[in-house]
């Protein structure tokens, strides 16, 4: 639905932001008034258009079987919370990796920060609550908050369960394309080691997919 | 060069009306706090487009300028004065080259802008000029103003400095913004319902609408906390995280309210309680810690007629200045 919107735009449409559940559309109702002159409200236009839209928007559009792979290494300095996570699943690091690597997750919505990626489901077993309170966490960090998993695209306090780090960009401000991920994309996570993620990060961009 | 930060404030970004079409990639709009002081600090010095303008919260920074120019200042009013002289808000003013501008004292409100004709030059990213302290692009190379920084203009299409007077640092233009009943009843903050306003139990929805909630010193461009009487809410199941605006009243997990500012992020998981009307965001971006909130519930047809009154408002001004000043520069 917000692929067709992206499409047929209407004048003074100025956002949307999709949500697990919801559609979230931006609007401006002075363009809306000088445009479309609705005999009520913008709001009441708004959402005939949306409510259009939805019966329009062909579910199939956004299949997307495109599986993006995303290098991850899960060594120190950055899995801090990668003992304590297999603590609370009773399983070795290495089983931790090989739980979060095994599934293909769905990007449900992308929010909070440029590029924050929510996707899941996570395997039930590495599924741990996200931290009482917020730490400093780095750009690149892979955490998990119950069955969610995401990358932080830039350093910022966060609380999710750090257990290793990209060496990609999930962010760059001045990329032709700013944003790695989209809702919608699947992910899925393979290991590799500090020395590639060192080789990985003397790379000055992300390669083409 | 045009104009140079003698002496940083303690938050000066460069804004323009927020960079929109990202926030599906998490990247929000950010933008001027008080709009309506932004579009009217650029029409006054005649910038017909949406161009950067300087925001300044208190203590201000010191400018000095390495031109002439024409400049406006408009939104709180930091009592600003050139070189040692005061000089008024909501006018045009034409300031000649080496002029100090400095704010000495906090008289009324949170955030004041500057603009100057030509607006100023910096490299738009993704389409605006607004600073986005987060990702550390827009603006002023992505970052608040430091000593040192100097700020070019756009193109100057105007000859203004056969207006300044001999002998004078600069010359105050005769026309000035009235800015009617914009920051009226300051504290009187109208709302729509928002998604789980129902939510709320009833004692709550009147407690909210009935007493006066004080801005918390935890306020900011992203967000004013609230503190007052706590709200409760019937369910307590966790929300699903969904797309927030400019405006949105949010329930926090203790009872207290969070309005979400300019700088918000693009989604939250907190029950959406109402939406502050977009007309009323500009006199609650001049509000401070410690000053007070009494919520007014409204309909969205009533907050629609008072943001189209203030664009019409704005457009006759566009009009007006676009006359008043073609009239003394040739």
């Amino acid at each position: 639905m917000q692929q067709w919107l992206q499409q047929h735009r209407f004048e003074g449409l100025l956002d949307s932001v999709a949500g697990y559940s919801s559609l979230t559309v931006y609007y401006d109702p002075f363009i809306i008034h000088k445009k479309y002159a609705p005999s009520g409200t913008a709001f009441n236009w708004v959402s005939e258009q949306l409510q259009q839209a939805y019966r329009l928007a062909a579910p199939s559009a956004v299949e997307n079987n495109n599986i993006i792979r995303i290098p991850v290494c899960y060594e120190a300095p950055f899995s801090p919370d990668l003992a304590s996570v297999a603590e609370y699943a009773r399983l070795s690091a290495a089983e931790v990796v090989k739980l979060h690597t095994g599934n293909i997750y769905n990007i449900y919505m992308i929010g909070f920060l440029p590029g924050f990626s929510y996707m899941g489901p996570v395997n039930p077993q590495i599924a741990v609550p996200r931290k009482a309170r917020p730490v400093p966490v780095a750009a690149g960090s892979v955490g998990i908050a119950g069955s969610q998993t995401g990358i932080y695209p830039l350093n910022s306090p966060g609380g999710w369960q750090v257990i290793g780090r990209t060496p990609l960009k999930i962010f760059d401000p001045f990329a032709d394309e700013p944003v790695l991920l989209r809702a919608g994309n699947k992910v899925q996570f393979y290991p590799i080691t500090i020395k590639e993620f060192g080789e990985w990060q003397s790379q000055s961009s992300n390669p083409v997919y | 060069m045009a104009i140079t930060i003698i002496k940083p404030g303690i938050l000066d970004t460069l804004q323009d009306l927020g960079r929109y079409g990202y926030s599906h990639l998490g990247i929000n709009p950010g933008g001027a706090m008080d709009r309506y002081a932004a579009q009217a600090a650029n029409l006054l010095v005649g910038n017909e487009t949406p161009v950067a303008v300087l925001e300044m919260h208190f203590p201000a920074a010191q400018i000095l300028f390495e031109q002439n120019a024409l400049i406006s200042i408009t939104g709180a009013d930091f009592c600003p004065m050139l070189n040692d002289e005061q000089v008024p808000r909501w006018h045009p003013v034409v300031v000649r080259k080496n002029t100090i501008l400095h704010f000495p004292k906090l008289q009324w409100g949170a955030r004041c802008y500057l603009a100057v004709h030509g607006g100023f030059c910096v490299p738009p990213w993704l389409n605006s000029y607004s600073t986005n302290l987060k990702a550390g692009a827009g603006g002023f190379a992505g970052r608040k103003l430091e000593k040192g920084d100097e700020l070019p203009f756009g193109e100057n299409h105007m000859y203004i400095s056969g207006l300044l007077k001999e002998g004078k640092d600069y010359e105050i233009l005769r026309w000035q913004v009235a800015t009617g009943a914009m920051y009226e009843h300051p504290n009187e903050i109208y709302i729509i319902k928002g998604q789980e306003w129902d939510q709320l139990a009833p004692q709550s929805q009147q407690d909210m609408l009935e007493n006066n909630f004080i801005i918390h010193p935890f306020s900011d461009r992203m967000g004013y906390q609230l503190k007052g009487v706590p709200l409760q809410r019937m369910q307590r199941n966790e929300l699903l995280s969904s797309g927030v605006s400019f405006g949105t009243v949010q329930l926090l997990p203790g009872g207290q309210m969070i309005v979400l500012m300019s700088d918000h992020q693009t989604t939250g998981g907190y029950p959406r309680l109402a939406h502050v009307i977009s007309a009323h965001l500009p006199k609650l971006a001049q509000l401070r810690p410690s000053d007070c909130i009494q919520f007014k519930m409204t309909d969205i047809a009533t907050a629609e007629n008072m943001l189209m009154a203030q664009q019409q408002e704005l457009n006759i001004l566009r009009r007006a200045c676009y006359e008043r000043l073609n009239q003394v520069v040739c």
